[in-house]
């Protein structure tokens, strides 16, 4: 039979621009070690560890077998998941599956980059096919100023509301100790900074990152003898929608729509807005914090903006949104989606200190990347059925 | 646990070149090949597994280039890096958890639009290793002075691996190279790095192949008989060769330990009826049949020579003709899966074996086999 | 095939990645190449705990599983533990070697695990397993592993 799975621990560096003091074993060594301590579990308690990154970033083959000495993977079972900018997420969602099969019992999840050793840009242009879509486009963000646009024209929104939440994450991040940047900002400064691509403005947008994150999951049979209040997995969900960019709905994400269709059906709940209590978005850009959450179902089309401007996104409004700051605050791209999850998990938990929403029965997080792909995890306090 | 088999598998015939074919062509034809021998359409699949390398082919998200074509659009969709075991490892959990009854997992690979040497020195570590210029065969050939230094076992005994498989693949129309070739024919061939020679070596292949995994409640509804998953296991040893004793292969020993108690094994030599192993170099091939207990450590060489791992032995390995006779790296190991479940099936044509209930196939992943794979099938339940 | 593409050419596109890196040894690896660098001395970091010496230094012990604190000085001679000689000019190997080109695993006196390096000053064909070496530096030393340029046979 099939076993319920929960997170009982988390661990992430503090991440930052760049780590010149350590390798990126050693980079992956300390998030584990924190996971480890989080769960107060050793490596020998651990049965097999599932890791991800997105391998032009470092350029490092085989990343499963080249990182055993800093993920503790000798003579383990060590497997890689690589999904792009969904691998966090992936990783979670694959550590799920390991442990629900029966497999294994306790799994030890781990999504890693080290973005100071390369140039971004150039790896993820590599992303789109070789004969087609990469001889014209660079680099993420023209993709992502293309669905801003389409979604400005559809719905009238403005530069001003993909500013509000930047403004909001970064207010959010400086509560949480291990955000790359923490800095407050206003309105004027995210509209004052440079343009990158029409209406996308440098603090509209991610930076780049070293840091990683590691995840502790275990079956119904031991994690609530690890952890007091675990982080139960209700349902997961992965979808990935188009394979050419000409394929999307400019200004929607499918995917998300997809994702949170399924997760939401397996838990039983019928209105998102009311139901869930926090939610851990993988928003790379400002303007994906009100599309997405219309397609997660949050509210309806168009309705996000004053949804946002109202407050209800923010720490102490209705249904605040990254109270982590999100990935603008930091994005070490592999191990963007599985802080994510953590994130959640640890509301969930009771863990999330400075960044803490009250009474969290149900989060979510979720993964971005490919070709405007969505991964999803709900997380709830209670045991599902 | 419950139960999950294999019904139904596709491969591409293993090219040195596939020109007219991109990832995503040869994803299709494995696919649709697989969907047919299991009596399926995409509708039946509930979820994909895709395995590809980003280094092997050039492309970051490599996974994207067969997406459409694995029939993911709709459905829930990951992707394993390394190679076609580990894929459809994750994706027979995923078949186990609860989640999903039929998962669909694809390998693909393309090694003739890329330069082997360069993306294998790749997995040496950057900051110690790399520079040194090492490669998968200049390493493979640090592993098997070592092993032939231990065992004394000579390159000669080695090469007749190669007379067996490149033989066997005589008789599988899938197989790149069939050759009927003698010892002396190996010995000649051009040294690339001491003691192996290019016909030690596999060669740089095309292909891909795709296999469905269902969960024990839906593998009798479609049409093909199920062949089932017994035990199965993966581990991974220490990455720096100086960490390791490269003579042996420890992880190769613990995968088999762990896959043949899930299964029930208790003797596999007497229990396992054919082998399908990763011989991406000769030598391989004895070392991982004596790490897998299925030779006494620096024996395999005798009961070669004795024929006893022929087609017609009493454990014949690598009746296809192994990677030697072809191989795309990444989809190698699921070519090695889909060839045990033809063979149970007693579909595997001119190649097929006599006695065969339960079967072993076996995957690799880094350098010198720093990780192995193994899966036990079985026609019974 | 189908029909439809029956003597279509097939078309090429010929493409590199080329992405720069600049890998961070990280505070471990730079320690040990400013010692080759400044001072032609290999030195490794040892566990604490198992008391093993790793050889390429390295930040945590593998199976003990915490930090590597101390640092001792391993001799610059060592053992053969196996060996690997290329014949064909392979794409990896560096533009300034010419084949037959040597690598081999050195476990130094006093380090538990083997290092990876070339061998040179000695014919291939002479290589064992067991035989004895010792590092010669380079003449012009940068920080990384070539700062040792290869070993050579103890006379």
């Amino acid at each position: 039979m099939a076993k319920r799975v929960a997170i009982v621990g988390t661990g992430q560096t503090f991440h930052k621009s760049h780590r010149p003091d350590v390798n990126g074993q050693e980079l992956i060594n300390e998030a584990v070690q924190r996971a480890l301590a989080d769960a107060d579990l050793t490596m020998k308690d651990i049965d097999a560890i599932l890791i991800g990154n997105m391998d032009h970033f470092e350029g490092i083959n085989y990343v499963d077998c080249w990182s055993v000495d800093g993920c503790g993977g000798v003579m383990k079972p060590v497997i890689k998941i690589t999904t792009g900018g969904t691998t966090g997420a992936s990783l979670a969602i694959g550590g799920y599956h390991m442990v629900g099969s029966g497999m294994f019992e306790k799994v030890l999840i781990i999504g890693w980059e080290k973005n100071s050793e390369s140039d971004t840009t150039g790896a993820i242009t590599t992303a789109f096919d070789p004969i087609w879509d990469r001889q014209v486009f660079a680099g993420a963000i023209s993709g992502l100023a293309a669905e801003a646009q389409a979604y400005m024209a559809r719905f009238g929104a403005s530069d001003r509301d993909g500013a509000r939440v930047s403004v909001r994450d970064r207010k959010h991040a400086m509560n949480n100790p291990h955000a790359q940047l923490r800095k407050e900002v206003s309105l004027e400064d995210v509209l004052a900074s440079p343009m990158l691509a029409d209406p996308i403005h440098l603090l509209d947008v991610c930076p780049r990152s070293d840091g990683a994150c590691a995840v502790i999951m275990a079956s119904e049979d031991s994690a609530e003898k690890i952890c007091p209040v675990p982080d139960w997995i209700w349902g997961t969900s992965a979808h990935n929608t188009y394979s050419y960019l000409g394929d999307g709905d400019w200004g929607r994400l499918t995917s998300m729509e997809q994702c949170a269709k399924e997760v939401f059906k397996k838990a039983g709940i019928k209105e998102p807005r009311k139901e869930l209590d926090v939610i851990e978005m993988y928003q790379p850009y400002s303007f994906a914090g009100l599309i997405w959450i219309e397609d997660m179902g949050i509210v309806g089309h168009g309705e996000a903006p004053q949804f946002v401007w109202d407050g209800n996104t923010d720490m102490g409004g209705e249904l605040p949104v990254n109270p982590s700051g999100g990935v603008i605050a930091c994005n070490p791209i592999g191990a963007t989606g599985l802080i994510r999850c953590a994130e959640a998990a640890m509301q969930v938990m009771g863990k999330a200190e400075g960044r803490q929403v009250p009474d969290v029965k149900f989060a979510v997080s979720t993964g971005f990347g490919g070709c405007m792909w969505t991964n999803m995890l709900l997380h709830g306090k209670r045991k599902p059925n | 646990m419950d139960r999950t088999a294999i019904i139904g598998v596709g491969m591409t015939t293993i090219e040195a070149e596939k020109r007219r074919e991109t990832f995503a062509d040869m994803t299709w034809e494995a696919v649709n090949k697989a969907l047919s021998d299991a009596g399926m359409t995409i509708a039946d699949i509930d979820n994909v597994v895709t395995t590809s390398s980003d280094f092997w082919d050039g492309r970051t998200i490599s996974l994207m280039a067969v997406g459409d074509v694995s029939g993911a659009a709709e459905k829930n969709v990951s992707c394993v890096e390394g190679d076609g075991t580990y894929g459809a490892f994750y994706a027979n959990a995923r078949a186990l958890s609860g989640s999903y009854k039929t998962t669909l997992v694809t390998g693909h690979s393309k090694g003739s639009q890329c330069v082997s040497s360069l993306i294998t020195n790749a997995a040496f570590d950057p900051i110690y290793e790399r520079v040194l210029g090492m490669d998968m065969i200049t390493a493979s050939a640090m592993q098997a002075n070592a092993y032939m230094n231990r065992t004394g076992v000579k390159p000669e005994d080695a090469a007749l691996v190669s007379v067996k498989n490149h033989g066997n693949a005589l008789k599988n129309p899938m197989a790149q190279l069939p050759m009927n070739i003698t010892v002396d024919d190996v010995m000649a061939s051009e040294m690339i790095a001491d003691p192996l020679r290019k016909l030690d070596c596999s060669p740089v292949s095309d292909g891909c192949c795709a296999v469905i995994i269902a969960h024990e409640s839906v593998a009798t509804k479609f049409k093909q008989k199920p062949i089932w998953i017994r035990g199965l296991a993966f581990c991974t040893d220490s990455f720096f060769f100086g960490d390791r004793d490269l003579a042996r292969s420890k992880a190769l020993t613990e995968a088999a330990k762990k896959a043949y108690a899930m299964a029930g094994i208790k003797d596999p030599r007497k229990e396992i009826d054919l082998v399908e192993l990763y011989d991406a170099f000769s030598y391989q091939e004895l070392l991982w049949l004596e790490e897998m207990g299925l030779a006494d450590y620096g024996k395999a060489a005798a009961r070669l020579k004795a024929g006893e791992f022929n087609l017609d032995g009493a454990l014949p390995v690598n009746p296809s003709g192994g990677l030697l006779s072809g191989h795309p790296v990444i989809a190698a190991g699921l070519y090695r899966i889909a060839e045990i479940v033809l063979q149970l099936r007693g579909d595997a044509g001119a190649h097929q074996v006599k006695k065969a209930k339960t079967g072993l196939a076996h995957g690799v992943n880094g350098l010198c086999g720093q990780s192995h794979c193994v899966w036990i099938l079985d026609k019974e339940k | 095939m189908s029909e439809i593409f029956k003597g279509i050419e097939p078309m090429v596109h010929n493409s590199k990645i080329s992405v720069p890196y600049s890998w961070w040894a990280g505070d471990t690896a730079s320690k040990f190449f400013i010692s080759l660098r400044d001072a032609r001395k290999i030195i490794a970091p040892r566990c604490g705990k198992c008391g093993k010496v790793f050889m390429p230094p390295r930040k945590v012990c593998p199976t003990c599983f915490t930090e590597n604190t101390d640092w001792v000085d391993v001799s610059d001679e060592g053992t053969v533990v196996s060996y690997s000689v290329s014949r064909r000019q392979l794409e990896a190997i560096p533009g300034d070697k010419k084949v037959p080109v040597i690598w081999g695993l050195i476990k130094l006196d006093g380090a538990d695990t083997a290092l990876l390096h070339y061998l040179d000053e000695v014919d291939p064909g002479s290589v064992t397993i067991g035989m004895r070496v010792k590092a010669v530096f380079a003449e012009s030393r940068t920080g990384g592993i070539r700062d040792i340029s290869h070993f050579k046979p103890v006379k």
